[in-house]
């Protein structure tokens, strides 16, 4: 074993998988346009009018977000479990709950926070005040993370079982359920002049403690699934 | 205690005790008794289903057997302690088809480390795939994919080689070359377990170093 080992084996996982989403980069802008699609959706169920929209934009904002996380998170390990990478990274040397929590990391910046960056534009076509939207992207970077996280683990449950998308879902949403609580509650009470530091702080500690324990459930959910 | 027949009386490198393997309480394989020393390739035969691959798996450590034990150097088998020393050839390959040949093979090499004198260009050398290092894998044939997959575990700086199938989809010369490769593996001093079901092993040439051990498979495998 050549020294730098734990460190360069991240490393060399953090490359391959930014080359490997590079390299299907249209598959990148799916999640984009599906949380696009599905806020153009409102104002046509519901009627343009703005004041109507205002009030509900940033819930509407959180929950096409959510979604589209939701269906991109399904490809965190499918590939990997499919071409028996996932295998070599459970035999590999190095702590597996580490190399999974790069994984997941870049899975994070690569599918949430374009996501993130949309969300401004998003917003915009619900009239949200422009005062609530800094809360609202603060909202976002505490949520999407720790939606990662918790995703994470359900994914490494389920992934090997074919047609799992449904079941998926289904175990990830109650858990999604506080998040979005928190997270739309934080611009909700921002925009009614409230304060929001409370929910904001709230997300922030239960991401602190995901980021400590969904890789080491992670691993052992994978363990559970490869045998 | 299992007899070491060499005259040296260093351990066995792996040794299996009444090594079994269950799944819903339905045998997959076993018990199973057996030793595998270093300088030595066993190949482990048995028909389709007959357990081979679940046996490679339970050795490698990502099943727990379910009833015996596995000994390295003598000593129980920790998880920690097996991951630095065996490089796994399974039916999947572990290649990552959007990737080049040798973007996966520096990956393998940042991740299970990367044998003295050797590096991911000449390990491609080595199983017959020079100049094939910036074709993406997915466009290569399920031959050469195999030869890729073989550079991975040429390249991991481990003693024990379990491969799973290493001549399936391979032509003649293929065959040769993993019969080339186990042989320099022996003499340097490593081991490996490889199965096959029989219809390709003994194609072309005798591979002197395979030694049959039919009982370990054939014998015990219901």
């Amino acid at each position: 074993m050549k020294p730098g080992g734990t460190a360069g084996a991240c490393a060399a996982l953090v490359r391959r998988d930014l080359t490997l989403v590079w390299r299907r980069r249209g598959d990148a802008l799916n999640p984009i346009l599906f949380a696009l699609m599905v806020v153009a959706l409102f104002p046509l169920a519901l009627g343009p009018e703005p004041e109507q929209l205002r009030r509900i934009a940033a819930g509407i904002v959180f929950v096409a977000l959510l979604l589209a996380g939701l269906l991109a998170l399904d490809t965190l390990f499918r590939s990997d479990y499919e071409d028996g990478s996932l295998e070599q990274l459970v035999l590999s040397p190095h702590p597996l709950a580490l190399l999974l929590a790069c994984k997941i990391a870049v899975h994070w910046l690569t599918t949430a926070l374009p996501l993130i960056a949309v969300a401004p534009l998003l917003g915009e076509m619900l009239h949200l005040p422009v005062a609530v939207r800094g809360v609202l992207l603060l909202a976002l970077l505490l949520a999407t993370p720790l939606l990662s996280l918790l995703g994470a683990v359900c994914v490494a449950l389920t992934v090997g079982m074919h047609r799992s998308g449904m079941l998926l879902a289904l175990l990830v949403l109650p858990l999604y359920v506080p998040v979005l609580i928190f997270g739309a509650g934080a611009c909700n009470a921002a925009q009614a002049g409230l304060p929001f530091l409370a929910p904001l702080l709230w997300l922030a500690a239960a991401l602190v403690l995901a980021l400590v324990l969904a890789p080491l459930a992670c691993a052992a959910a994978l363990r559970i699934s490869i045998s | 205690m299992h007899e070491i027949t060499d005259s040296d009386h260093r351990p066995a490198l792996l040794q299996a005790i009444g090594l079994g393997f269950a799944r819903n309480d339905e045998p997959i394989f076993g018990p199973l008794d057996f030793a595998l020393h270093a300088g030595e390739v066993v190949l482990m035969e048995g028909d389709n289903g007959a357990g081979k691959t679940t046996l490679l798996r339970v050795l490698s450590g990502l099943l727990a057997p379910t009833s015996g034990e596995i000994r390295l150097h003598g000593a129980p088998l920790r998880l920690a302690d097996l991951s630095p020393q065996v490089a796994l050839l399974s039916h999947q390959g572990g290649l990552k088809h959007d990737l080049t040949a040798l973007e996966n093979l520096r990956f393998a090499a940042g991740l299970h480390g990367q044998r003295k004198g050797i590096s991911p260009h000449s390990a491609l050398a080595a199983v017959g795939l020079d100049g094939y290092g910036e074709v993406l894998v997915r466009q290569l044939s399920a031959g050469q994919k195999k030869r890729v997959a073989l550079a991975r575990v040429l390249l991991a700086p481990v003693g024990l080689w379990l491969l799973d199938e290493p001549y399936a989809n391979l032509d003649r010369g293929g065959i040769e070359l993993v019969n080339r490769l186990l042989e320099r593996h022996a003499h340097d001093g490593g081991a490996a377990l490889i199965t096959s079901h029989g219809a390709y092993a003994y194609t072309s040439g005798t591979p002197r170093r395979i030694a049959l051990r039919a009982q370990a498979a054939t014998g015990a495998v219901r």
